[in-house]
Order: C-alpha cells, then structure tokens, then sequence
C-alpha cells in the first residue's frame, strides 16, 4: 500500500496532510467525527537533527493543547542520519527529545500509535515508532536494527552463516516478523479490512504500562527480558 | 568540585571498580549477582563466551549516605553492549526505583546494541528510555556517568538524552552513530574514524561539555566522578512539558547558532573562545574554568 | 566454546570468611573468575567455559600450580575465558583467591 492508500483506508471520512523534508504533518478525522492528528517520517528519509525537531516541536504544541486527542505517528524511514554534522550538534540529544516529547504526550492524555508501513533503523527506529504507546505494522514493512550485511562485517561471520542463524531465532535478524517476535509490534493489521477499524480497535484498548517484554515472552522472541526485569525489582524491594 | 585523586582512572578501570571507588564503602549491594549465572541465552548461538554478570551490574547503595540504585556498564565485555539480560536489568533497576521513590545512577560504557542480539537489545533501550520517562515523572533523578573506553554510542545515547543530568570525562563520547559506522555507510570524506583527535572534537566530553550536552565535566578519575555526581543529586529532577518546551528553545537555539558549523572548532570559536585549536590541549581545571565562562548550559532543559 | 572441568584435592583451605568474589572481565585474551565458597576446604573445582580450544593440558598444569601454591581450598571456581594467556590466567586466579580472603566490606 502506498502512503496515500492507507490514509485513505484510515481516515474514509477523509484526512489533510503535508509532506515536506521527508516528513508528514496533518490531521485526519476518526469514524466518529473526533480527529486525530498525523504525523511521522516519510519516503524512507534518515531522520536528522532538523526533522527531530521539528516532529518534537510539533508532539509539543499536541501535548499542550487543553483535548486529548491521538497522535498517529506514520513512518517509513532510513535509520537515522548518518554525518558528522548531525554528531557535531548532538543528534543523541535531538532523537531523546522525539522521543521523551512522544512518551510524554502519551502520558498527559494524547494516545500516541505508530503505524509501520515501510523501512525503518537504529535510533530514527527507537525515536519514532518504539516511543509510541502502541505500534501497529503493514505487510511488507521493514524495520531492522541493522541489515544483515553490515551485521555480517561486524560480527566477521559469512552473511550465509548469518541467514542460516537467523532461520532459528527472532532475536537478532531484519524483519517484521522477528521484531514482532521480540515484542516490539502490538500488531500487523490485514491489509484487506479497512485500516480505520483497525486503528479504532487500537485506541479503544486501554493504554498502559509497558508490555513489551510480556508480549515477547509469549511470542517466543524474548526469552527472559520480563523475569529479569521482575527478579531485580523483588530484590530491590527486599531489604 | 575539587576532591583529592584516587590514583585510579575512570577509563581504564572495569565497572565492579569504578563502582567501588565512586559509591560509599562498602554499601553496594548487587541484584542478580554474578553467582546466579544469568547470562545471556543468545551468545552461544554464535559460540562466542558469556559473562556470569552480562557485562550489567545492578544494586542499591549509598552515595554520601544518600541511598541510590545503581547500574554500571562493563565496556570491555562485548563492548558493553545492550543484550537481552543485560538491557532488563537495567530497565528492572528503573522500575523498581520508580516504586521506591530512589534515584538512580547509570554509569554508561556502551558501543550501543548488541548485534547477536539486535532486536532485543533495540527495544531494551525503548523499555529503559520510557522506564527512566516514567521514574522522572515521579520525581526522581537519573544521573549518568561517562568516561568508558566504549564511550556511549548508539541507542546509549539515546538513553544519555534522556537522563535528568550527564557527567563526562574528556574521555567520554556521546554520539548516536559512531566513526566507524559513519565511515563504513557514507565513506572516509564524510569521517575518518581513524582520526582521533577529530572523534574527540566531534563527540568528546569536551564538546559535549561546551554546547551543553552534559552538565558536568570531570578529571579522569573515581573521586572526581563521585564529586560531581553529589551535587547533581542535589539538582531538579523534574521532566514535564514546560521542561521539555525549554529543552527544545534550547535544541532549536544550538541548531540556529551552531547549524553551520563544520568542526568542533567552529563551534568553539562561535561561543567566543579566542583559541579554539588550543581546547583539546587543555588541562582539565583549565578547561573547566575557560569552559564556564562562555559554554552553553542546559539547567531545567534537560 | 569448550567446556572443561576439574576437582582437586587442595593442601590449603581458602583463608577468610567471604562467601564469593569476581576478578577480571571477559574479552579477548582476557577472562572473569568468580570464586564461591561452598565445597569442602579440602576441595577445589575449577569449571571453564572457554573461546580457545585444545587447551587441556595447559589448563591442568595452571590448575595444578595454582592448588599447590595458593589457598584454594573449599572453593568452586568458575571461568568464562576469552582466550587468554596462561599467565593471565594464573593472575587472575591468584588474584580471587587474595580477593576472597579479604574482610566484609
């Protein structure tokens, strides 16, 4: 599905938006008449400094409206951009204001779901779709931490080697299905109903804690992330 | 901020000594210690050797008699890169000091995530990020510590910019994407990882310093560290929307005043400093204090 | 990886009253021994888990060397190696069995 398709199927009651930079601003309106605003990282764009911003500037003024409206935040990016510019003025601290402004717009009120529709890497993944409250996918949608070639020059194994292991464990292969696996993904939506329902069944279940270690546990991904996570916090509360 | 030297340097010491020479004697107390050989379960998979600790260790202690969790990254291990076991101990440690009202200190040595372990490791550092979110909300500090011989790279940057105040050391780097993974995608032009002195002027706690990326600048050295980290528990923790309206006036401003810069020393030259060729020479207290004068600060926009 | 494993009978019992210590990291040429009191003090195990193989022997004269000239005695000990060279490896046990003796923080 192409960008313009699956705003159409979400938002048959119709939708405004803007691209520029590689990014998408805009609003659409929800089954019931309510709206909900749009935005994300578009046309496989490497997320900078600039676009960080931006996007954060935009989660703000959300956030600090007096209506609790959604965020969708859309994305099919690059990883992040990779330049000496973008380390000079602190693209660790850009992507952590995206991604803190998101997490907080959640908690003051403003459900924030992402939609994975194409690619996306690395820190533009954690900034952008990871620090939505839920993360839904489409078929065909990419992410990967890193792709299995450059994995294949750090680790010095074949990427033959690489594929075959990647048959055997989610854990650290490219793919939607592994990412799933981890947790990382609420769920795929079908491409065949329509995307509005779809996203109406993500907001009317109830936000909360952070359940991803949970899921990847029952989808097999992640073995031990939640009794872990558990284990040190009944230690801590001991004594 | 002055404290007599430990004779120890904070680069090259492992986490379990850095741990002991910055905390109270005596008053650490390990979770999940190394005897219960929690390792990770995906290394084997690529037949390369586990550590009993997965190069995270995690505990309560105390600092100057405050009480404080605590979680120490062993840089030599794996790059003290974020796994699976090693990146929920951590996210444990957060929530358990959002439960106990404690704050928590993080001394960061990490290369980012680790690549037998990717997707794991990618959305540990989600959970940490939004778990350390949720410990500020409540009103708790978390300060993070860097001077490893890994700096603090990849998604442990990330987690970095979203800690209520840094430390660095000269030595420490903060940056999203490292020099080598820069120059392997966009080529030597763009970033020669070999040129040590350009990494140090491009992410190093010198810079990171100057343009406000961290809120302390230390010697190399535990007792220095242990300094600065007591008076950052003394600073505001709080993280809500007028913090984060501050936070980006002070984002937008470095991007407008900076945004053309091609070298660290263009930045420098920027905030006033006469020499900037001179300010990779300088002596720690002699930074310090020409650093104070003109630097960019990020006090409640953090 | 190589699993190895060894019981010795040692002439010394470990000298003080922790009931563990960890030296060392993991990573090339190097390696961590955790140290646990928890056997007979006439007893040391030594279980090695490491990335070189077809070391054997050269293990098992380390071991013998260290039981004949340290204070081993009750401990179990455990080894995640990188691959190091045998007189890092005798360093670093030295250096548990001097850890281990030291008082309660």
């Amino acid at each position: 599905m192409t960008l313009a398709d699956i705003l159409i199927s979400l938002f048959p009651m119709g939708h405004v938006a803007e691209e520029r930079d590689g990014l998408i601003f805009g609003r659409g309106t929800l089954p019931g008449g309510d709206p909900i605003h749009i935005l994300g990282v578009v046309d496989q764009t490497a997320l900078g400094v600039e676009g960080a911003l931006a996007l954060a500037g935009r989660v703000l003024e959300i956030a600090a409206s007096a209506n609790s409206d959604p965020i969708l935040v859309v994305i099919d990016s690059a990883s992040q951009r990779m330049s000496r510019r973008d380390e000079l003025l602190g693209l660790s601290e850009y992507l952590a204001h995206l991604a803190k402004a998101l997490l907080l717009a959640e908690t003051s009120g403003h459900r924030t779901i992402g939609l994975l529709y194409g690619g996306s890497a690395a820190g533009a993944f954690i900034a952008t779709a990871l620090s939505t409250g839920m993360l839904a996918a489409l078929p065909g949608a990419h992410p990967a931490v890193m792709d299995l070639a450059s994995m294949a020059r750090v680790t010095k194994l074949p990427i033959e080697v690489l594929t075959a292991k990647a048959e055997t464990t989610p854990v650290f292969a490219p793919g939607l299905d592994n990412l799933a696996k981890t947790g990382a993904i609420h769920a795929i939506w079908d491409p065949a109903r329509p995307l509005s329902d779809q996203l109406a069944e993500l907001l009317t279940s109830p936000a909360g804690d952070d359940c991803r270690a949970q899921l990847g546990l029952d989808r097999g991904g992640r073995p031990k992330a939640a009794a872990i996570a558990a284990r040190v916090i009944a230690e801590a509360r001991r004594g | 901020m002055t404290a007599l030297p430990s004779g120890l340097s904070w680069l090259e010491a492992s986490a379990r000594q850095r741990l002991a020479a910055l905390l109270d004697p005596g008053s650490f107390a390990e979770f999940i210690g190394p005897e219960q050989r929690e390792r990770s379960p995906h290394l084997r998979l690529f037949d390369l050797p586990e550590q009993f600790d997965d190069g995270m260790i995690v505990g309560r202690a105390t600092l100057c008699r405050t009480p404080v969790l605590v979680a120490a990254q062993e840089g030599r291990f794996m790059g003290g890169a974020f796994g699976e076991v090693h990146g929920a101990k951590l996210t444990g440690l957060l929530r358990a000091a959002a439960l106990l009202g404690r704050d928590v200190l993080i001394l960061f040595d990490t290369g980012g995530v680790r690549l037998q372990e990717a997707n794991a490791g990618e959305l540990a550092i989600s959970e940490i990020m939004r778990a350390i979110v949720d410990l500020r909300r409540a009103g708790n500090r978390v300060i993070g510590l860097i001077g490893g011989r890994a700096g603090c790279y990849g998604g442990g940057g990330l987690i970095a910019g979203c800690c209520s105040a840094l430390i660095v050391s000269e030595q420490g780097r903060i940056s999203v994407s490292g020099p080598e993974v820069i120059e392997t995608n966009k080529g030597v032009e763009e970033f020669d990882s070999r040129d040590r002195a350009l990494v140090w002027r491009t992410m190093g706690g010198k810079h990171r310093y100057l343009i406000g990326g961290a809120d302390g600048y230390v010697a190399d050295d535990p007792a220095a560290f242990r300094a600065a980290t007591q008076s950052a528990l003394g600073r505001s923790p709080g993280l809500d929307l007028s913090m984060l309206h501050a936070e980006h006036q002070r984002l937008t401003r470095r991007l407008a005043r900076f945004g053309n810069a091609r070298d660290g020393t263009d930045v420098w030259s920027t905030l006033g400093i006469a020499d900037p060729d001179a300010i990779p020479g300088l002596a720690d207290d002699d930074f310090r204090h020409l650093a104070d004068a003109c630097r960019e600060v990020a006090d409640d926009a953090r | 990886m190589e699993h190895l494993s060894y019981t010795v009978t040692a002439p010394r019992a470990a000298g003080g009253t922790r009931r563990q210590a960890i030296i060392g990291v993991v990573a090339s040429g190097n390696l961590e021994v955790l140290a646990e009191r928890v056997l007979a003090t006439d007893t040391c195990t030594v279980d090695i888990a490491t990335a070189a193989r077809g070391f054997a022997p050269v293990w098992q004269a380390v071991i013998a060397d260290f039981v004949a000239l340290r204070a081993a005695g009750g401990l179990r000990l455990s080894i995640n190696d990188g691959g190091a060279r045998p007189d890092t490896v005798a360093l670093r046990l030295a250096q548990v069995v001097r850890l281990i003796e030291e008082p309660e923080a």
